[in-house]
């Protein structure tokens, strides 16, 4: 135990008293620096390893060296891959940014049920991924699902949704906007709720109507909470897989199979485990390099 | 601020863009309801029948009947209760550390590891787990799930003490309390509703987990979304069941929302986390 009087005089000037306070810290933060050593960064250099190796699970290990990077350059499935991952990532951003935003807005406004009307909006955000994968599975049916119905009774003709290599694509985007738009929404309801409401009335003295007043002074206040979302966003669209894999694992043939469908099929299907190492390296890079270009748009750097 | 003619037509548009923001969040849920309460034959009926006929309890039935499902249920309580449990003993002391030390650098690192895909841990973890001995069991999905849990917790809780007034385990250090005792006994009491906030938010994140227990949980270990994926597999027809496993899955989570939405979006807010 640290003696209390060392703690509170720390006479050797500021500098070495906040070093020496921040030395006592270390025990606090040891064990989590352990545990992220070993489940998180362990993973990481073992990865960067066998990315090197020819290793398939039962056969011995050999030393390839950027042999399965090289390789991916000429993959034309996994080259299709990245392109699908970009476009479904570039959807499944806009749609819950834009209808994020307005819901932001309209919750943002005092009327009655308020809370239990928010609190029906976020269920999708933490309902089970699999779950609602499944009952989507279900509604997407051609003949039997209840979304042909719908489109039916306002005389749209049907869709093949998941079921056709064209539609696959926006249709398991309509899940993931219909999941993850109430955190945008959360979040830039955060920012609006933050917002000093000074301007707001002076625009209005002034004349402005709400549409002014949102473009000129509402949207650009809040702007840095939207990008908040958007890196969120971008992170967890790249990423998405428990929804695609549930409801296509990949097809109809390779029609959905992003990046990560195609590491899990050749990591755990295939067990190329030396070549799914590589694409999880090229898949990190390219996650980290699109949250850093935006987190640099967005400038002042957090968690949210 | 607003005309009344304005405010008017105003109410009318709100009221418009709620019904059709929040339909769409209804519909799923209730014919997530639908499907699981009907008969198979009203399932897979043309036109959909809405509101069942002849509101059944078989599908549930027939879940419990075919598959161990309460094993599985257990498995996801054991698994989502435990990583909750190690993450906050490892990540609320690590939160208050790097508050403190404004050790910052630990807070990056938590950031990117929250950029990373789940599966790029997977590889490793299931050839180590095979070495060590340790696939199928619910220790290897415990452990993988502090990937999940610690990120979550340690970064709620430096926010919640960055925002405690310092002073008051100032106090305590002058007179003569160890660090570890004005932790435990000064900020730990005060950050309990950022204590409640992490372990809500880490154990729904644990309970939704698929990609990490698809790949390492066997048949005895499976937890309730991989069992419902299985359903889903080799079921396909049956609807009904296939809506009630999804129900039973998905329960928990919903009710628990219901009880503590507000921490949830306090956590979602400051956080923005998932899994």
């Amino acid at each position: 135990m640290v003696n209390a009087r060392e703690a509170a005089v720390g006479s050797g000037g500021r500098a070495r008293a906040s070093y020496r306070r921040r030395d006592k810290y270390v025990r606090f933060i040891l064990p989590a620096v352990l545990v992220i050593s070993a489940v998180i960064i362990f993973p990481w250099l073992f990865t960067l390893f066998m990315s090197l190796h020819d290793w398939q699970v039962a056969s011995p290990r050999v030393f390839v060296g950027l042999d399965n990077y090289l390789n991916l350059v000429g993959d034309t499935r996994f080259r299709a891959a990245v392109g699908r991952t970009l476009i479904y990532a570039a959807l499944a951003v806009a749609l819950p940014t834009v209808i994020g935003t307005i819901a932001a807005v309209l919750f943002h406004r005092d009327f009655p049920l308020r809370g239990l009307l928010r609190s029906i909006y976020i269920l999708p955000m933490v309902a089970t991924p699999v779950a609602i994968a499944l009952v989507w599975t279900m509604m997407f049916h051609p003949q039997l699902g209840v979304l042909n119905y719908l489109l039916s009774l306002v005389g749209l003709p049907p869709s093949l949704w998941v079921y056709s290599p064209q539609t696959v694509i926006p249709s398991l985007v309509l899940v993931e906007t219909w999941q993850w738009t109430p955190l945008v929404m959360l979040i830039v309801l955060g920012g609006l709720s933050a917002l000093p409401t000074e301007p707001l009335e002076s625009a209005a003295i002034d004349g402005a109507n709400s549409w002014q007043v949102f473009r000129d002074i509402t949207l650009p206040m809040v702007l840095p909470f939207i990008m908040v979302a958007v890196v969120l966003r971008t992170i967890d669209a790249l990423k998405a897989f428990d929804t695609i894999f549930t409801i296509t694992q990949g097809g109809p043939g390779t029609a959905s199979e992003t990046i990560n469908i195609y590491l899990y099929l050749q990591a755990f299907s295939f067990f190329r485990i030396g070549h799914a190492s590589a694409v999880v390296v090229v898949f990190f890079v390219i996650i980290v390099a699109f949250s850093l270009t935006l987190l640099g748009v967005r400038q002042r750097m957090q968690w949210a | 601020m607003r005309t009344r003619r304005r405010g008017f037509l105003g109410r009318i548009g709100f009221w418009l863009g709620m019904i059709i923001l929040l339909s769409p969040v209804v519909f799923v849920f209730f014919w997530m309801l639908s499907l699981a309460f009907k008969p198979d034959v009203e399932n897979t009926a043309y036109p959909p029948i809405f509101i069942p006929h002849h509101p059944t309890l078989d599908n549930f039935r027939y879940v419990f009947a075919n598959s161990p499902f309460a094993l599985y249920a257990r498995n996801s309580f054991v698994v989502a209760f435990g990583a909750t449990a190690l993450s906050l003993l490892v990540g609320v002391p690590a939160g208050y550390g790097i508050a403190k030390a404004r050790a910052y650098g630990l807070a990056a690192f938590v950031l990117i590891s929250r950029m990373t895909p789940g599966l790029s841990y997977l590889i490793p973890w299931f050839m180590l787990f095979r070495f060590v001995g340790l696939n199928n069991t619910l220790w290897a999905l415990i452990i993988t799930h502090l990937t999940i849990g610690l990120p979550i917790t340690i970064w709620v809780m430096m926010g919640f003490f960055e925002d405690l007034h310092p002073e008051l385990e100032e106090a305590a250090l002058v007179d003569g309390a160890g660090i570890w005792a004005a932790f435990r006994d000064v900020a730990l009491p005060l950050s309990r509703p950022g204590i409640v906030v992490a372990a809500i938010l880490a154990f729904i994140f644990s309970w939704n987990d698929f990609i990490f227990a698809v790949v390492l949980a066997g048949r005895e270990t499976r937890t309730l979304p991989v069992a419902v994926f299985n359903v889903l597999t080799f079921e396909q027809l049956a609807w009904g069941a296939l809506a009630a496993a999804a129900l039973i899955v998905t329960l928990p989570v919903l009710i628990l929302t219901a009880f503590v939405q507000r921490q949830i979006i306090v956590g979602m807010t400051a956080g923005g986390i998932k899994g």
